[in-house]
């Protein structure tokens, strides 16, 4: 493969889709297909060859569409019209109406702001392209960045690039992309590894699953490109058992990319080579932090260790080893092609690009949403994600999954990025969003993430294992009106324990669903110690049961 | 596994360092690989510790030897950090120790910690750890676990009540007597250790009944039969022996 070839894929490619006068695309990711869209496609393409009609039209299967509430999802990108919630039964008038008017009852608007506001960068093929097939990545630029990286570039440059584009990690903590790449880039070593983290934990996220089912190819430049930079010639894709269908379309991405030639030996005719395996998590959530994550690899038990050393050091098998989270390598392709300067250009000042994120809770418009750092959160609840069902009234919206908070109304109208977030008490996280309205208890929703954190905890280290266990204990006795005048005394104690004795991530950001809620919400813990009483009235049954 | 990657080969490209800095006011001089806490120890200034155990690898994990450095926010488990030149550690402040009683006591609610009726009783490092700090009541609710005695051991038995997780026993028995008859299942809260894939000790394969987990355990979770209350004392003179003797072996081995 050089890269005359890759530009030959892309045009055979292009002109074989040019064919068709009308391609429909099918959304085949978890979310759809859940709700029937395999059965879908599969009585599109048959009543389309039963009407010989597959000379100028092509049922295509696609990655995630976004709106993942309004299920199954179909869209013909010529006409530039999307269905939603198709059923079998509407096959034939979808076909009837293909070239005329579109069929009224089905019409989702794609002028709405879901669509009209978001900036795609992570997710351009999603929704677009057949993620099970390598040609199609190829005709939209795909593994353009990485010829462009081992053939016009040198590591060092490539490096650059990342640093001036400001990108920085995805995963959660925010770590400067660039800053990680130079530290594995310098560290001494022969052997370096490059692992993707795509061991997705978070409640109510769904990010980094739909960019692997949606579009594998991208991550898989990206590792290659990282790869390339730091001087590893193999990566690792750590990925959770959980997701059997990313699992599928990652390992048919390896296969296809490694007859293709753009992963093995002297990719594009040069000394650089680069294979990646794939590793299955086996449902641990703090097999995402990276040492627990390096120690799943090797086979020994998801703990985590003591940093430093880091693992940019001493990492896999103790050789220097770069983790990045499964979008910020999705990121890394069109930096390189376009350039770190025009990467710079979106986002905030501190926070560049743009950020997906799954929007889940009480929200109209679930799914899949990527915009620019900066949108303020009233723009991505009430404009992009249609605000509240019901009437009901805007609570609270929990972002960063179990290490995050809950951010309360009075703060709507702040950026999201890195550091506003971090200021409220909350983290960016890998991109969980879940919206809560007046009818969720607070305490309750506290519960919720330290159940999920002390079952997740791994009981290394004393502050987390029995921390999480106690403060669980007493948030149960709250929510069950059965606490004393201490217990309030003895949660902020506690919290205030783990965040600064805990060993990894997981324990010194557990007590964080806690502390904001405490912070932002404390008449909910106060009614009910004081009145026991729910000021939500979402606790009645734990009053039963207890 | 290793902590720390250190180079042995040393020559006149990569010297090793000695470095001098502060502990607790006081200036200390030390070898870039030897952590806070060993030179700590060696300059007579004390660091509660209950994982740590010299001759074993480090474990990072009771977190009760956390340390205060000038100019660092977060604390340091002192056992597995290594000194910087011009450091200012400071090993008891006010916030640390009161750290420290707090873990303590969250470690004898995590178990049925019952002094009055243990074979260890008078002989135990969480015990003595506790009148060190003075730990007068524990302030948080007790779990009271129901937990298992597998006295099926022939000469030992394990009782998970008096078990702090420390897995000293676990290192021991894989580092030194090299059987790893021990290490843990489970998670968070709900870990235990257990002896091969969780079977009870006695019909144990892979146990030689060396009892060096025994003389390691800081507890009396793992004692010899026939002892009563207060008369488990733990013998632990191999470990510094055999260190002292494979090291000697290490060095004059040609690499």
């Amino acid at each position: 493969m050089n890269i005359e070839d890759l530009h030959q894929i892309a045009r055979i490619e292009k002109s074989k889709q040019e064919g068709f006068q009308h391609q429909i695309h099918v959304c085949v990711a978890a979310g759809c297909l859940s709700c029937g869209s395999g059965q879908l496609k599969e009585a599109l393409e048959k009543e389309i060859a039963r009407r010989g009609l597959d000379t100028w039209c092509r049922v295509k299967g696609v990655g995630c569409l976004g709106l993942c509430t309004a299920g199954p999802l179909l869209s013909l990108e010529t006409a530039g019209i999307f269905y939603q919630g198709v059923k079998v039964s509407d096959v034939s008038d979808i076909l009837e109406a293909l070239g005329g008017a579109p069929v009224e009852r089905l019409i989702c608007p794609v002028n709405s702001a879901f669509f009209r506001r978001q900036v795609r960068i992570v997710l351009e093929n999603c929704g677009r392209i057949d993620p099970e097939r390598i040609e199609e990545y190829m005709a939209e630029s795909g593994y353009g960045g990485l010829a462009l990286a081992v053939s016009q570039m040198s590591p060092t440059e490539v490096i650059e690039e990342v640093s001036r584009s400001g990108l920085r990690g995805r995963g959660g903590a925010g770590f400067p992309t660039g800053l990680k790449w130079t530290s594995v880039a310098k560290a001494s070593g022969l052997t370096k590894f490059v692992i993707c983290n795509a061991d997705e934990g978070d409640p109510g996220a769904f990010m980094d699953r739909s960019v692997l089912e949606s579009d594998p190819h991208r991550v898989i430049e990206g590792m290659a490109i990282a790869g390339y930079a730091t001087g590893a010639s193999q990566g690792y894709i750590y990925v959770r058992a959980e997701y059997p269908l990313a699992v599928k379309r990652v390992r048919l991405a390896l296969f296809q990319a490694e007859r293709m030639g753009v992963l093995g030996n002297n990719i594009f005719n040069t000394s650089f080579s680069f294979n990646i395996k794939v590793r299955l998590g086996a449902g641990a959530f703090v097999c995402g932090e990276e040492t627990a994550l390096i120690a799943s690899i090797e086979g020994r038990m998801g703990r985590p260790r003591p940093r430093p050393p880091f693992p940019a050091e001493f990492g896999l098998w103790e050789h220097p080893t770069l983790i990045n989270n499964v979008e910020t390598f999705a990121n890394v392709p069109p930096l390189i092609r376009k350039g770190g300067r025009w990467f710079a250009g979106l986002g905030t000042e501190k926070s560049k690009g743009t950020k997906v994120f799954a929007l889940a809770g009480k929200i109209m418009n679930t799914g899949l949403i990527e915009v620019p750092m900066g949108t303020s959160l009233r723009d991505i609840v009430f404009d992009i994600g249609g605000g509240i069902p019901r009437g009901k009234e805007f609570k609270a919206v929990q972002t960063g999954g179990p290490s995050g908070g809950c951010i309360p109304g009075q703060f709507l109208d702040m950026p999201v990025d890195y550091d506003s977030l971090a200021k409220v008490g909350s983290i960016m996280g890998s991109g969980g969003m879940i919206v809560m309205d007046e009818s969720s208890c607070m305490v309750d929703v506290a519960r919720f993430f330290m159940e999920f954190c002390m079952s997740e905890s791994c009981g290394k280290c004393a502050p987390c294992r029995v921390g999480t266990r106690q403060i669980y204990d007493i948030l149960c006795r709250i929510t069950g009106n059965l606490s004393g005048p201490d217990d309030l005394a003895m949660l902020e104690d506690l919290c205030d324990l783990m965040k600064s004795t805990s060993l990894c991530g997981l324990g010194q950001s557990a007590p964080n669903p806690v502390l904001t809620t405490l912070r932002y919400f404390r008449d909910d813990y106060l009614s009910h110690i004081h009145d026991k009483r729910c000021l939500a009235g979402a606790c009645k049954a734990a009053r039963e049961v207890a | 596994m290793k902590i720390h990657p250190r180079k042995n080969v040393r020559s006149d490209l990569n010297p090793s360092r000695l470095l001098t800095f502060r502990i607790d006011e006081r200036v200390v001089s030390a070898h870039e690989d030897e952590s806070i806490l060993s030179v700590a120890r060696q300059n007579g200034i004390s660091i509660p510790t209950l994982c740590h155990l010299d001759g074993l690898s480090e474990r990072g994990a009771c977190r009760l030897c956390i340390v205060e450095v000038k100019g660092v926010a977060r604390l340091l488990p002192s056992c597995v950090t290594f000194p910087r030149q011009d450091m200012e550690i400071i090993t008891a402040s006010e916030r640390v120790v009161s750290y420290r009683k707090k873990i303590l006591e969250l470690l004898f609610t995590e178990r049925n910690h019952v002094c009055a009726v243990c074979v260890s009783n008078g002989h135990c490092e969480l015990q003595n750890l506790a009148v060190e700090l003075g730990i007068s009541h524990v302030r948080y609710p007790y779990l009271y676990p129901r937990l298992a005695v597998d006295a099926s051991h022939s000469r030992f038995s394990v009782d998970h009540n008096r078990c702090v997780l420390c897995l000293r026993c676990v290192r021991v028995c894989d580092e030194i007597e090299g059987a790893h008859t021990w290490d843990i299942m489970g998670r968070g809260i709900t870990s235990r250790v257990i002896t091969d894939l969780n079977q009870p000790w006695g019909s144990s394969e892979t146990c030689t009944g060396c009892g060096k987990c025994v003389q390691v355990c800081p507890t009396g979770a793992l004692s010899e039969k026939g002892k009563s209350v207060a008369e488990m004392i733990k013998r632990r003179q191999f470990l510094p022996y055999l260190q002292m003797m494979r090291g000697r072996q290490d060095e004059s081995w040609p690499k």
